[in-house]
């Protein structure tokens, strides 16, 4: 009786929220038809049935979070009604339906053990589930030390697949209930049973704070900037850039009607930052922990601010696209990303990013790194503001661009280089285009 | 200790056996003027001459059937197949001859008689010569079959293997016939039936032999970073089968995954799997797993046949999975 396992729907997808059940306990299931919606790291992404069959039992409840691999569901070869689990939230499967259907061809997710019979892929063998499943199935070294301690089993959650007790369940009943040790006369368990020691846990909130359950999205943006913030040694480089021109460009490109689409000034400094990526390949890098790569592509990132974190949909080949297309794609993906439909290409591949905090009037920032990617681009607000043109005060439109660089892939001289094109780009904006 | 590549350990110790007992002769196809098809009998035609190197006509039955009977009457004849793929047409001889005739002739007759052929794919061979088909005669009581996935196992196996006064298949493996290590030098025997530990580890046992083991033991070096410490037992020894150091480990590390070239049914790791149940069932705490060549004739596209063959990448993903499955690290 096959299981349903969340899937890995991106490369850097660890678990997946199940935000919404399309089908419910009892119904049929053919191939292919829609299960349910899982929330990833960057998109709400519908998951397709790959076995035919009864949804039996709905294992992961809607707005649970579960790693990569976990039973979310179990369907059943039978016709007939859902069966009750014994115990939540990971029941066993059901017991009525009869041994697993012969043949069934394992999905390649279907690599965990599972109901199906390992004759197909072959790459790893496994094991078939239990054709009648006990009510609460134990392994028997939790069954042992659940003995040596006198716990009685009937009482414990599994965290197992299907809701196997396995003896982490059981020590963590042991500390739980305070039990002392083994029983007298029962012989002590041998070295590899000793409890693990559990990292500390988190402390409950008290009043005054309100506990805000992470989002798949906040969570792995909370992962990713804390890897780079630690491993990536950053830099920052800042240089003002006259903004005259390129928003004068702008204009008279969005009054000339030549585009469909109106040109906004990231669009501009998508193209700008890929025309200067590409005479400067050396910053079109990312770190591969023991060698650089050097993208033969120009594929730039624009982080995305959504509701609860942060995604940054890409744009491929910057390099070899018009304005026009350029601008159409970003707002054709910032829209996608903002309703959580980015598909997992969507946001695949980039090898540069920019971050721009103009349109929220903040002057200048640094961004943290994007990892593995060499560097990032942060964008101030354009300003009015006086300037020295010789020896007189002017009064000139400025930006504020600060490169964060990772100090093991790029030096100070080669993002200087790189920072001092983009700038000649944006100050003679015909050479965007051309 | 000296650092050689598996060939050169197989051909010193071939040499140095031959040097010790003047009644070891080879026999088999190419070994003696083209000096073996894998190279390990490189010089020894002409350090031995024909008497003691033979080369046969391509007749696996024929000259197995010569090699059972020359080790019937006191030679001891060590029989070189091409690839265990030709074993095929010899294995009535192997089977119903050589590891049965002390058994039927009351202990009247032994057949000191030793097969050295490599086994294994990965190097596009196609379907028919890339095979694994020493199961078949680990299958057989009567026979010995060892497994070296070292260039030390290889001389100390295959001088065990010449030694006894048994029949033994000694199954060696084209991936590793380059690979090197460290042999100890002088006299080193490794005895049959003794799986080694290649690494010791807490939470997890990872059980492998010939090319598979390799395999292991690299993942189990890589697993130390994150945490996780990983037990290696290479069976080096089929038949007869370790079984006490294979549960020994498990009672101490509660999980199992078991890693093979071959195809999955039916093969070595089923038979480990059936031990480590029975011989450490209640230390268990999830399902024993097994990685294993895909169930199908082993493809000669690369692509298809990198596809096909167990690889440290699935053998990581089942570790995690087993690991998982167990809460291991909450």
């Amino acid at each position: 009786m096959p299981e349903v396992l969340m899937p890995r729907l991106s490369d850097t997808m660890v678990e997946g929220v199940l935000s919404q059940w399309l089908k419910h306990e009892g119904d049929q299931v053919a191939k292919g038809d829609l299960l349910a919606v899982i929330e990833t790291d960057k998109a709400a992404m519908e998951m397709e049935a790959y076995d035919e069959g009864v949804l039996s039992k709905i294992l992961v409840q809607e707005g649970q979070s579960v790693p990569i691999g976990t039973p979310i569901a179990v369907i059943g070869g039978g016709a007939g009604a859902p069966v009750t689990a014994e115990r939540g939230p990971a029941g066993p499967p059901s017991a009525s339906a009869a041994a697993g259907q012969p043949g069934t061809v394992p999905s390649p997710a279907a690599v965990a053990p599972s109901a199906a019979t390992p004759t197909q892929t072959g790459a790893a063998a496994t094991p078939a589930a239990a054709s009648a499943a006990q009510p609460g199935r134990t392994s028997p070294l939790a069954r042992r030390v659940a003995r040596e301690h006198g716990i009685d089993l009937a009482g414990l959650a599994g965290s197992g697949p299907g809701g196997r007790i396995v003896r982490a369940d059981v020590e963590d009943a042991v500390r739980r209930l305070g039990v002392a040790g083994p029983a007298p006369g029962v012989t002590a368990p041998p070295p590899g049973v000793t409890a693990p020691t559990l990292p500390a846990q988190p402390t409950t909130a008290s009043t005054d704070a309100d506990e805000v359950q992470l989002s798949a999205v906040r969570r792995i943006t909370a992962q990713r900037l804390t890897e780079s913030a630690r491993e990536a040694p950053h830099f920052y480089l800042t240089v003002e850039v006259n903004a005259d021109d390129l928003l004068a460009f702008r204009a008279q490109a969005n009054e000339s009607g030549a585009s469909d689409v109106r040109i906004s000034v990231t669009d501009l400094l998508i193209r700008a930052s890929a025309v200067a990526l590409a005479a400067h390949p050396e910053a079109n890098a990312s770190w591969a922990g023991d060698r650089i790569l050097r993208h033969r592509r120009v594929n730039i990132g624009i982080a995305v601010a959504v509701d609860d974190g942060l995604v940054v949909p890409v744009i491929c080949d910057a390099d070899n696209k018009t304005l026009t297309e350029i601008a159409r794609e970003a707002r054709e993906l910032t829209g996608r990303a903002r309703s959580r439909r980015l598909a997992p290409d969507d946001y695949a591949g980039g090898t540069f990013t920019i971050s721009n905090l103009g349109m929220y009037g903040i002057q200048q920032f640094t961004a943290v790194i994007n990892p593995p990617q060499a560097a990032i681009l942060a964008v101030g607000a354009a300003i009015r503001k006086p300037v020295v043109r010789g020896d007189q005060v002017a009064i000139a439109t400025t930006m504020a661009l600060t490169l964060s660089i990772d100090h093991r892939v790029l030096d100070g001289a080669t993002g200087a280089a790189f920072l001092g094109t983009l700038k000649t780009l944006i100050e003679s904006p015909l050479r965007i285009v051309l | 200790m000296t650092t050689v590549t598996y060939r050169q350990a197989l051909h010193d110790t071939l040499r140095a056996e031959m040097l010790r007992d003047e009644d070891i002769f080879l026999i088999g196809e190419e070994i003696g003027v083209f000096e073996g098809s894998y190279k390990i009998t490189a010089g020894l035609l002409a350090e031995f001459g024909p008497r003691r190197v033979r080369d046969t006509p391509i007749a696996e039955e024929g000259f197995t059937g010569m090699a059972i009977g020359a080790a019937m009457l006191g030679l001891r004849p060590v029989v070189e197949i091409m690839t265990i793929n030709f074993s095929l047409l010899a294995i009535d001889q192997i089977i119903n001859n050589a590891a049965k005739l002390r058994a039927v002739s009351g202990g009247q007759v032994r057949v000191p008689m030793v097969i050295r052929t490599p086994g294994g794919g990965g190097q596009q061979l196609s379907a028919t010569h890339s095979q694994n088909l020493e199961v078949f005669y680990a299958h057989v009581p009567g026979l010995k079959v060892v497994a070296p996935s070292t260039p030390a196992d290889a001389k100390g196996l295959l001088a065990s293997a010449i030694r006894d006064d048994d029949p033994v298949l000694v199954l060696e493996n084209l991936a590793l016939y380059n690979t090197r290590g460290e042999v100890p030098d002088g006299e080193h025997v490794t005895e049959i039936g003794q799986a080694g530990v290649l690494r010791e580890g807490s939470d997890i046992t990872l059980i492998g032999y010939s090319r598979a083991a390799v395999i292991a033991l690299g993942v189990a070096r890589r697993l130390e970073a994150d945490g996780i410490s990983a037990e290696v037992i290479d069976l080096r020894s089929l038949r007869p089968l370790d079984r006490d150091t294979i549960c020994a480990s498990v009672r101490k590390t509660s999980r199992a995954v078991i890693i093979e070239d071959d195809w999955l049914s039916y093969g070595i790791g089923a038979e480990v799997a059936a031990t480590v149940q029975e011989g450490a069932f209640d230390y268990l705490d999830a399902p024993v797993r097994r990685v294993a060549a895909a169930e199908v004739p082993l493809p000669y596209a690369k692509p298809l046949e990198l596809a096909a063959l167990p690889d440290a990448g699935a053998l990581t993903r089942v570790i995690q999975e087993t690991l998982r499955a167990t809460g291991f690290g909450r």
